[in-house]
């Protein structure tokens, strides 16, 4: 089986910077107040670069990139 | 081999007496002292009964008591134990008169329990609040440590009186040191709880159950109940009936049976909250019938939860009654996660507009987006509890939704005051 990557959000960490919107506006969405909506869909190779930068550049860390 | 037990009603209640706890020589009178059968490293005779029993957890989630202890039983190293006495649930009472009347047979369970999935320490988790159940658990365990009943050190842990405080990882986290609030998983507590170590969370009255099916055996167990939903259960019935009372029943009393135990109703009933302020709203002509078990209580978009029946009146305003605890939820968020801070406040902000008749139309669908908005989005459970209570009360109540939209005020009478507990605020 092929390991498939999917991102999550640590809510307890967010503090709605808003970066992850910025950088991976593909599949990161904002909420009225400016969390983080991401859908469970697991994430195609073709995305995976701006998915590994937005987990690099969240100022509270609070995005992780599974691969299960 | 197991004793023969008692047949019928009541089970956990047996011993209750209503002028003071059961105490240590009085429970071993009646129970016999606890049948202890070893530890497995991959699930003992106990854990076998309990899953062949088919109990579930009484403190709202239903999971299989007996796959969870076997997770637990399978982890590497000495585990811990956590008694759930928290009943965070305003509208519970169940676990406190447990604690409280018959600390025994939950202790019973948890030193069971604790044998059987090889953990040397138990912890009893009891509301700060509940001082009665707070004083009668550290005398049972002052007593059973002077008999030197069980294996494993048992300490009592007086929690914050908060909503979230008995949810499974801030548990962990007030016992560890931290505040009792929710924790990001994984870990979860099975893997990683109290000091690190693999920890079974158990409800008190999941505990107490455990205890008579390690003397009386699972076939004695499923003498009650339905083969898929077997046993019996602790209810707190509340509202307009005769007598608020705790009592136990068969899984698959009606709520209609139920409310009779209770002496009745005061009046005619427009609707019942099953399970608690963590539970669902549902007309009262549609749930009367209904058998209190989770297979159908789903069909109505409900659970059992922790075992709560809210009768609410005729005459009365539904709509003003649910703005009034939604806004009690809101403020119980933990304050960590951003989609519950501030989704469970506009949530409650707009129930409070639409009890008082004010852009009535506009705050339904504005409902509608925020619950697609904050649902699933918090580190625990909490704002998805708080979202079916205010879904389901705008269903139940949607004639009244719509008088309040024509009228643009209430014409009903004030509703009878929901318990709201106040809290002193502090998590640590």
């Amino acid at each position: 089986m092929k390991k498939q990557h999917r991102l999550i959000v640590n809510m307890i960490e967010c503090e709605a910077h808003g970066v992850c919107a910025e950088l991976f506006p593909e599949r990161v969405q904002l909420d009225e107040w400016g969390y983080p909506i991401i859908d469970d869909e697991p994430i195609p190779p073709a995305l995976l670069k701006h998915a590994r930068r937005a987990v690099q550049n969240c100022p509270k860390l609070a995005l992780i990139l599974t691969d299960e | 081999m197991p004793r023969v037990g008692p047949e019928g009603l009541p089970r956990l209640l047996a011993g209750y007496r209503p002028d003071g706890p059961i105490g240590l020589q009085e429970h071993v009178a009646q129970y016999g002292p606890p049948p202890w059968r070893g530890t497995h490293r991959h699930g003992g005779p106990l854990i076998d009964a309990v899953e062949a029993s088919g109990l579930r957890g009484r403190g709202g989630a239903s999971f299989p008591t007996g796959r969870k202890m076997r997770t637990v039983a399978q982890h590497r190293g000495r585990s811990v134990v956590v008694v759930n006495g928290s009943e965070g649930e305003a509208l519970s009472a169940k676990d406190r008169l447990l604690l409280t009347s018959l600390p025994h047979l939950v202790l019973d369970g948890a030193a069971l329990a604790a044998e059987a999935v090889g953990a040397d320490e138990i912890v009893v988790a009891v509301d700060r609040a509940s001082r009665r159940a707070l004083s009668s658990v550290h005398r049972a365990i002052e007593a059973r440590r002077a008999a030197q009943l069980d294996g494993a050190l048992v300490r009592g842990v007086a929690l914050p009186s908060r909503y979230v405080a008995g949810e499974e990882t801030a548990l962990v986290n007030f016992v560890n040191g931290g505040a009792a609030k929710p924790t990001f998983t994984p870990p979860r507590p099975f893997e990683r709880g109290v000091s690190g170590r693999p920890t079974l969370i158990q409800n008190a009255e999941t505990l107490a159950h455990v205890a008579l099916i390690a003397r009386y055996g699972p076939d004695w167990f499923r003498q009650l109940g339905t083969p898929d939903e077997p046993g019996s259960t602790l209810l707190t019935i509340a509202g307009a009936v005769e007598h608020g009372i705790v009592c136990e029943v068969a899984l698959g009393t009606t709520i209609g049976a139920a409310v009779t135990a209770a002496g009745g109703a005061t009046g005619a009933l427009s609707a019942f909250l099953v399970g608690g302020y963590y539970g669902s709203w549902l007309p009262a002509d549609e749930a009367w019938d209904v058998p209190l078990l989770n297979a159908t209580l789903q069909a109505h978009g409900a659970s059992l939860g922790t075992g709560v029946l809210y009768a609410f009146p005729v005459g009365h305003c539904g709509l003003v009654a649910a703005a009034q605890v939604a806004d009690y939820l809101a403020g119980e968020t933990a304050g960590q996660c951003g989609p519950c801070v501030y989704g469970l406040r506009a949530i409650a902000d707009a129930m409070a507009s639409i009890a008082a008749g004010q852009q009535v139309t506009a705050m339904v669908e504005r409902l509608q987006r925020l619950f697609d908005e904050v649902r699933g989005r918090g580190a625990c459970n909490y704002p998805d509890g708080v979202i079916r209570f205010v879904d389901t009360a705008l269903r139940t109540f949607n004639a009244e939704v719509e008088r309040h939209a024509a009228h643009r005020h209430c014409l009903l009478a004030p509703p009878p005051a929901m318990p709201i507990p106040v809290f002193d605020g502090r998590w640590q």
